[in-house]
This record gives C-alpha cells, sequence and structure tokens, in this order.
C-alpha cells in the first residue's frame, strides 16, 4: 500500500493471482472474456466523464489540428494549404513576436513570485501557526480567489498615470519614472508581469510553507549545532525538502505564463503596438475578429504543445526527486 | 530551537510587507470607488465627500440582480454534475479493476495541462452547431469536459488510497458495485469531493474565455465574463468602474471569508495535485 501511493502511474498493477502457467490459448480467452465482463460496471462508471471529455475535450482538439492546415475565413469554403500556417508561426513578425512574450512572461509571472515566495516562506516558517501566520494566510489568498479580470482592472487603475503607483514615486521623491507603465513600450510588458506575479505570490509562498512544515525540527538543531548560518542552513535543509513543491509552483506558475489571457486582455488588449501580445490573445483575435480559423488553430497547437513540452519535464523532474 | 530575534523580525516584517502589496489593490480600488463619478481620482486618497451611492448605482447599471442569477444557474449547471461524474469515474480507475484503465489514465492526465485557448476555436464552431450560442448551456456544457481532466484525476488519487479491504468486506456482505459506490465509499470521501467542488465553483465563477466568446449577452454570462463587459461598457468613468468591480468581486470573497480554511486546503491541494 505505501510503495504503491509513491508511485503514481503503476498504481494499478497487480500481480495476477492464481494463474496456472500451463494455461491453453482457450482458457485464456475465456479469462479475458470474464474479466471484461466482470469490468463492465467499472466501464459504465467512466463513461459519462468519457463521454463528455471527449465531446467537449478531444474533438475539438483535433478539430483544432485539422483547422490548421486549411486557409479558412469560418464562413467560405476552406483550402488545404499544409503547413503553412506553421511556417508562419515562425516568419510573421507579429506571430512569433507572441510567442517570444510569453517567454518573457514566465519571468514575471513565475521566477519573480516563486523567489519571493520561496524567501518569505523560508523566513515565516518559524512562525509556525501564530495570529500572524494564520491572518497572512487568508490574506495572501485573495488574490488566487477573485477573477482575473478584477486582478487586471485594479491593476490597470492602479497603474495608471493618475494611480497609486505614480502618486507613491512622487512621494518618494522619483516623480521622473512616473508614466502611464501599462501604456509605455519600454514597460507595458513587466507592468502586465507585475499583475501576474502579485495573483500567484501568496500560493507559491503557502505551497512551500506547506512543504516546510513537513521538515523535522531536529534537522534545523542539528545544522544549527553545526554552526551554519541561515543561508547555509537554507540550502542544506530547507531547499532540499521543498524541492517537490517547488516543481509543483513552477509549473503552475509557468503554464500560467504560457497561457495568460484575462490579464492582458483586460489590462493592455496586447498594446502598445504589440508589446503584449500573447498566443491566447493572438488565438482570440485571429479566429474571432480577423477571421484567420486557420492560422488561430496552428497558433493554438502550436502552444498546446509548447506547454506541454515545458509541463512534461518539470513534472517528471519533480517527480523523480520524489521516489528518490 | 533556536532562532536568532532579528530573524524573528525580519520574517515579521516581510509577511506583514507581503500582506501589505495584497491588499493595496483592493483599498485603491473601494477608495476610488467612493469618488464623485466621471472624475479622475488621484491614486490612494479618501475622499472629501464619499459617494456611497455610486454601489446602487453600480448594483444598477452592472445588472448585477441578472449577473448574480446567471451565475448561480452555471454553477448549478457545471458543479454538481462534474462532481459526481468525475467521483464515478475516478472510483472506477482508482479503485476497480476496468478494462484498459491504463490508456483511459493517460487519456485523461493528457487533458491536465490542455490552455483552454488550444480549443476555443472549434468550440466555437461545435456549439453554434447545437444552436447553443448565447445561452448558459454554452458555457455549462464545455466546461464539464475541460474539468473532467482534473477533477477525475483527483478522485482517483483519492480512490486509490482506500483500502481494499473495506471494499472485499463490503462484498462478502454482499453489496453490488453500486451499493458499494453509494453506501460505502461516497460518505468516506465528503472531504475529497467537497474540495474538489470548492476549486470547481471558483473556477467556473472566475471563467472568463469561454464566456466571452460563446456569450455575447454579459448577463448570460459568468460573473469574470460579465465584468470584462462591464469594464468595456465605463472603462472611462473610473469610480463606476471600481464600484461595479468591487460589487462584482464581493460574492466570491465573502464565499471564500465563509469557507477560508477550506480553500486555502483545496487550493492548495488543488496546485500539488494538478
Amino acid at each position: 500500500m505505501t510503495a504503491s501511493r509513491r508511485t503514481g502511474t503503476s498504481l494499478n498493477r497487480r500481480p495476477s493471482v492464481s494463474e496456472p502457467s500451463l494455461t491453453p490459448e482457450a482458457r485464456r480467452r475465456a479469462d479475458r472474456a470474464r474479466r471484461l465482463r466482470r469490468g463492465l460496471p467499472g466501464l459504465a462508471l467512466v463513461a459519462p466523464a468519457a463521454i463528455v471529455y471527449a465531446v467537449f475535450v478531444l474533438t475539438p482538439l483535433g478539430a483544432t489540428i485539422q483547422y490548421s492546415f486549411y486557409e479558412w475565413d469560418g464562413i467560405t469554403q476552406a483550402t488545404w494549404i499544409g503547413f503553412d500556417n506553421y511556417a508562419r508561426l515562425f516568419t510573421d513578425e507579429e506571430l512569433f513576436g507572441s510567442i517570444l512574450n510569453a517567454f518573457q512572461l514566465i519571468l514575471y509571472f513565475s521566477l519573480v513570485p516563486v523567489t519571493l515566495g520561496l524567501i518569505a516562506a523560508a523566513l515565516i516558517r518559524k512562525f509556525g501557526t501564530s495570529r500572524l501566520a494564520l491572518v497572512s494566510r487568508t490574506v495572501l489568498f485573495l488574490p488566487q480567489v477573485i477573477p482575473l479580470v478584477a486582478a487586471g482592472i485594479m491593476w490597470t487603475w492602479l497603474m495608471a498615470t493618475d494611480g497609486a503607483v505614480n502618486q507613491f514615486f512622487r512621494l518618494i521623491g522619483l516623480g521622473d519614472v512616473t508614466r502611464a507603465w501599462l501604456g509605455d513600450f519600454d514597460t507595458a510588458l513587466p507592468a502586465v508581469g507585475v499583475i501576474g506575479a502579485w495573483v500567484s505570490l501568496g500560493l507559491c509562498m503557502l505551497l512551500l510553507l506547506a512543504g516546510m512544515t513537513k521538515i523535522d525540527p531536529a534537522l534545523y538543531e542539528a545544522v544549527r549545532l553545526d554552526g551554519a548560518g541561515p543561508v547555509r542552513e537554507f540550502m542544506a535543509v530547507t531547499f532540499p525538502a521543498v524541492r517537490q513543491e517547488l516543481g509543483v509552483a513552477i509549473t503552475i506558475t509557468v503554464i500560467s505564463a504560457l497561457r495568460s489571457f484575462d490579464i492582458i486582455y483586460i489590462s493592455t488588449q496586447g498594446g502598445p503596438g504589440n508589446s503584449t501580445l500573447v498566443p491566447g490573445l493572438e488565438i482570440y483575435y485571429l479566429a474571432f475578429l480577423q477571421r484567420e480559423i486557420g492560422q488561430a488553430s496552428a497558433l493554438a497547437v502550436a502552444l498546446t504543445v509548447l506547454v506541454l513540452a515545458v509541463v512534461l519535464p518539470l513534472h517528471r523532474l519533480a517527480r523523480g526527486k520524489e521516489e528518490s | 530551537m533556536k532562532t536568532s530575534a532579528r530573524e524573528l523580525w525580519l520574517g515579521r516584517g516581510l509577511l506583514v510587507f507581503v500582506m501589505f502589496i495584497t491588499i493595496i489593490p483592493f483599498v485603491s480600488l473601494f477608495v476610488t470607488a467612493l469618488h464623485e463619478p466621471g472624475t479622475y481620482p488621484a491614486g490612494l486618497e479618501w475622499p472629501e465627500d464619499p459617494h456611497w451611492e455610486n454601489f446602487g448605482n453600480a448594483f444598477q447599471a452592472a445588472n448585477m440582480a441578472a449577473l448574480l442569477k446567471s451565475s448561480f444557474l452555471i454553477e448549478l449547471g457545471v458543479v454538481p454534475a462534474a462532481v459526481l461524474i468525475a467521483t464515478l469515474a475516478g472510483f472506477a480507475l482508482g479503485h476497480l479493476k476496468v478494462p484498459f484503465r491504463r490508456t483511459l489514465f493517460i487519456i485523461f492526465v493528457l487533458g491536465l495541462t490542455l490552455p483552454f485557448e488550444g480549443i476555443i476555436v472549434p468550440l466555437y464552431y461545435q456549439i453554434r452547431g447545437y444552436g447553443l450560442l448565447n445561452t448558459q448551456w454554452a458555457i455549462i456544457l464545455p466546461l464539464l469536459g475541460l474539468f473532467m481532466p482534473f477533477a477525475v484525476m483527483w478522485m482517483r488519487a483519492h480512490f486509490v488510497n482506500m483500502p481494499q479491504d473495506l471494499s472485499e468486506a463490503a462484498r462478502v456482505d454482499g453489496a453490488s458495485t453500486w451499493q458499494l459506490f453509494w453506501r460505502v465509499h461516497v460518505p468516506l470521501s465528503m472531504p475529497a469531493i467537497s474540495s474538489l467542488a470548492i476549486l470547481l465553483f471558483l473556477w467556473t465563477w472566475n471563467q472568463f474565455l469561454l464566456a466571452i466568446v460563446l456569450v455575447d449577452d454579459p448577463t448570460k454570462r459568468t460573473m469574470a465574463g460579465a465584468l470584462g463587459a462591464f469594464q468595456g461598457q465605463w472603462g472611462t468613468d473610473i469610480p463606476m468602474l471600481c464600484a461595479g468591480s468591487l460589487l462584482i468581486l464581493t460574492p466570491t470573497l465573502l464565499v471564500f471569508l465563509a469557507f477560508q480554511r477550506q480553500f486555502v486546503a483545496a487550493l492548495l491541494q488543488g496546485a500539488v495535485k494538478g
């Protein structure tokens, strides 16, 4: 039981009991039929979930792949154009730029909150169940609970020319740096990144904190007795213990960076120019405003592959560490 | 455990600072909502005479009564059904010997990280084909499918850890699979089921992309979708926009504060399992 709990996928492998090694072919076939019959109630239980999943996810996924090979405006006859839509992903500056922007956003949506979350959690670990820790749990979750659209609206106003961010800069005598953060070519992408970082900082921190509370305090005693300072203590005890949580935090924030849509749709619509255009938004524009269904679908396929390509290695990393 | 006072204070200070950063946008939203409609307030500043009536006006302007009704209809269509069918499937895949279970498992896992943007285009044509565009069904049905990978994996992970002896004992007593499920396993699984329900409730409420693509009428959308439309309409009247945003936020905040313990636990677990 404990062994199977650890290894995610091999759980269902139970050794088959009482199967004589000299089973004749006929008997084996009868056996299989019997097992299938006995499995039927189980299959029936899976069926509703499998059907809605097949109809509303797998079918459209197949259709996306199919559309991606056509030039189609959604109304007239579609024409087969092979891989042209995919080729354009690399040659068209706007399309390729949206993918590059998504990768830049990883820096803000993932690296920033995970790093800050790690530092904060390491310092906070010491409070255990104090009132401060409990209150902060509630407060830090607020951004996770509200719609991303609301986060976008709040921050759009905060970072506007007359918003609180500029007010703060003027207050501390940095009046020169004030600007419309989301409307400036140089700062729009980082500004959008700040919104994303704000949204996930709390989750990252509490996730890592949860990992840290599982650490045996005796380990800390031991390294402290060895004369380690806070930094060595962190590297030797805390960091190895939260590797899995770290993997999870990185995975979910990277996914949210790659498929960011809500925040950007609300705060910048991809502008100024295309400086904050991301694949999710570009898919929406291409399909529903420019009526280039094929091109939108090719980008959708690319985005899906990209997410998988980033997530699978991360997932394996976290898993592998967990098992070793 | 020995920790230096300096570290403790550093930790406290940092925690307070992070909380402050988290809260500021909410405070700014609230303060701005109290200014005179149509004005351009200067950042964080308490107005000389607070316009509390802004909230009432925003309630009217956003058509909040209709919005709430629509959002709850969508929740009602998504959450109970999704939880039920995911629990059935999770039970079968995690606890019974279902034929092809490995294949089924892998197929569900594949959907776990699928971005909604990846299938939104065909979904539009599919829903249009069913004649369901601009109805709540246009959001309910796709969400049922889109939530399945996570929901099934979540319930499966729970049922994998349920002892087989329990089921064997029930079988010896003559329970059918169905009875085993309803009488033995569902009552024992309520914590996992309610956490899942909380997560799905939240994700449905906050669903934006499906709402703006598949439903034109903001009063038939989810809360997040309606908020998007509200911003489009009142984007230039900052106090009004802030008041409306705050109103649309409030239901989630209330639900969160009421169930915060379960919410935090569900979100943390959801992150780990997702």
